[in-house]
């Protein structure tokens, strides 16, 4: 089998087969003036696109690889399934909702504004019912976070198994939000009911036929979980929950219920499907942990990765990533050309936020030779990403979830990177 | 919670609550009246469950197994079911009941999620053939895994071992090897999303997918 990656840097080399990456790269040698100079382009003599053409616009075809993409042996049908963001290809930290990775339990459904509901009930001094020209009068909040999947690099548990950091790593974005304090809402509700809130939780499920029913303690729920209706500026997009969806700063994604139709305070944990069945994690021993909400700091190198190998050739090389944490901000990401014996730390695009990405460069010289790059991130905490190893002797190759990490891609000579472990 | 309510939103209906609270907790708390018997399990589960999860919910291709699997869970390869993993009842019939048949989910009659339910636990060989599952009955359920759940203890198992200065240079005691390759694995997705049937195969045998 020719794998996908291989076939797109031979793509982007422009070069059918034999000869290496390295070679197709180098081409600052210019046999003479350059044509795309010294000929007049037709960008430069006729007339483009009208402001009429695109009332809402996609990426230009040139940039058509950056998708989502799916891994069809993952899950046995395409509704209650994964996809991919394609964080090969971003920069920066906010990802584009259009290429935003997916995860449903019976389909991305479409609700209606008109048709949303909000029910509030359980032990609360009065039960509340809100349309979403509700929500709109409730004073809003703007957050960054990242909602990452639990089971994202959970195929990699046992081993080096997709080849792509979007496959890897890319159950997770980062959007801008606009919504409501959870808090907010439920004081417009009442709380006194409740009485002692130290041992109350918060149940939310979704208008989808999986509702995706979870149950949060209500400490999280009064500090800094939100109830959005915009990212990235604009409405939530319908595979993310439009036009409500909860965001739960740091925590598994998978408690950050779409379509969120219902919020419960109760007594107890509802223990439903999706805190016992799955989103539980299996020890060495059998035994499993429950309500492991938080995601740990982890970070992963996009480029050079699998589907990004080096083609320029040796010379002046930009090595960056993503690093991230539930607990708080990142504070500092170390990379590794040896496979881990020596670092050097890297340089991040701009000061952490609690619990968003945060991106990572290094700029660095490469010459050929073939490197084990790795990234190690370290969170306000002064929690250190830990090994796969050293995550598997505490937990076996089981859990499925929470595998935060760190990952190595060998660099070889020819500038192809591949997932790899290391001893 | 604190600041004044801003007299949004309306008071919900009795009517409306009872449509959308449909939860059971693990203490039985929000069973509804109705029963249903393990024979009468077998037949609905037969017409609206047995042709994704096998007619003894052992699971048809990658569909779900619901049953067996008992003492695996320390195996190289757990085999995570109702009878071998779930801790609760309550979940079972909670699940069937607002999200099961998957793509005709909320259709199903409180007894007939009482039904399946009963077949379900019987197909564990959790309770006898005739076993009549109801509110009375559902404290009588022994589930096998009950105790096999702790709560989130990474912040004293994990948190101290790696929390600190890091390593920055000779971290290693000798030089890293490549110990694992992706590509003998060989099951990323081409452009065309195609992957080889054999490779497939092999995957969705020794390994667990995400959900």
């Amino acid at each position: 089998m020719k794998s996908y990656l291989t076939r797109r840097a031979l793509l982007r080399s422009g070069i059918a087969s034999g000869a290496s990456l390295v070679a197709a790269g180098t081409v600052a040698a210019q046999d003479g003036p350059d044509p795309l100079i010294i000929e007049t382009q037709d960008w430069a003599m006729f007339t483009g696109d009208a402001v009429d053409a695109t009332p809402y616009g996609m990426p230009i075809r040139f940039e058509a690889d950056v998708i989502r993409r799916n891994v069809p042996w993952l899950t046995a049908d395409p509704i209650s399934s994964i996809n991919f963001t394609p964080i090969h290809a971003l920069d920066g930290t906010i990802t584009p909702q259009g290429c935003a990775f997916e995860r449903h339990h019976s389909g991305a459904i479409e609700l209606a504004k008109e048709d949303y509901r909000l029910m509030l009930n359980g032990l609360v001094d009065q039960p509340l019912i809100f349309t979403y020209e509700d929500l709109e009068r409730f004073p809003r909040e703007n957050h960054v976070y990242f909602c990452e999947c639990a089971a994202n690099t959970g195929m990699e548990w046992a081993g080096a198994q997709l080849n792509g950091v979007q496959f890897t790593h890319g159950m997770i974005h980062n959007m801008e939000y606009t919504g409501i304090p959870l808090r907010t809402l439920l004081n417009e509700a009442g709380l006194g009911a409740a009485g002692d809130l130290a041992d109350k939780w918060v149940y939310v499920e979704g208008a989808d036929a999986s509702s995706n029913g979870r149950s949060i303690p209500m400490e999280k729920a009064l500090d800094d979980v939100i109830v959005a209706f915009k990212a990235n500026g604009e409405a939530l997009r319908k595979e993310h929950g439009y036009p409500v969806r909860l965001v739960v700063p740091g925590w598994e994604g998978n408690l950050w219920v779409k379509w969120l139709r219902r919020i419960e305070v109760t007594d107890v944990a509802v223990e439903s499907r999706e805190e016992t069945s799955k989103y539980t994690d299996v020890l060495a021993d059998g035994t499993a942990r429950k309500w492991t909400w938080v995601m740990d700091a982890k970070s992963v190198i996009t480029s050079p990765s699998p589907q990004q190998p080096i083609t320029h050739g040796n010379g002046p090389l930009v090595i960056t990533g993503l690093a991230w944490s539930g607990r708080g901000k990142i504070t500092r990401v170390d990379v590794s050309k040896d496979g881990g014996m020596t670092w050097e730390t890297a340089r991040l695009g701009r000061q952490g936020d609690t619990k968003a990405l945060t991106r990572f460069y290094l700029d660095t010289e490469w010459n050929g030779e073939p490197w084990l790059l790795q990234a190690r991130a370290m969170d306000e905490t002064g929690y250190v990403q830990p090994t796969k190893d050293q995550l598997r002797e505490v937990r076996g190759e089981n859990s499925i979830y929470h595998n935060n990490c760190i990952q190595t891609w060998a660099l070889a000579s020819d500038g192809r990177a591949e997932n790899v472990e290391v001893s | 919670a604190s600041g004044a309510a801003l007299g949004l939103g309306r008071p919900a209906f009795d009517e409306e609550i009872a449509a959308w609270d449909v939860k059971v907790l693990p203490d039985g708390r929000g069973l509804p009246e109705g029963s249903g018997d393990v024979w009468t399990g077998d037949e609905v589960f037969a017409e609206y469950c047995a042709a994704c999860h096998g007619d003894f919910a052992e699971g048809r291709d990658a569909w779900p197994v619901l049953a067996g699997g008992f003492d695996t869970l320390d195996d190289r390869d757990p085999v995570k079911t109702v009878g071998s993993y779930w801790p609760y009842l309550s979940t079972v019939w909670d699940y069937v009941h607002r999200s099961m048949p998957f793509g005709a989910a909320g259709t199903l009659t409180d007894d007939e999620v009482y039904a399946i339910t009963a077949y379900i636990l019987y197909s564990n060989d959790l309770v006898d053939e005739d076993f009549v599952l109801s509110r009375e009955t559902f404290g009588d359920v022994v589930m096998y895994n009950a105790d096999g759940f702790i709560v989130d203890d990474r912040p004293v198992t994990e948190y101290p071992i790696w929390t600190g200065e890091p390593c920055m240079s000779d971290c290693k005691s000798a030089p890293a090897e490549i110990t694992r390759r992706a590509t003998d694995v060989g099951v990323t997705p081409a452009d065309d999303g195609s992957m080889a049937e054999s490779q497939m195969e092999k995957e969705l045998a020794s390994l667990g997918g995400v959900e």
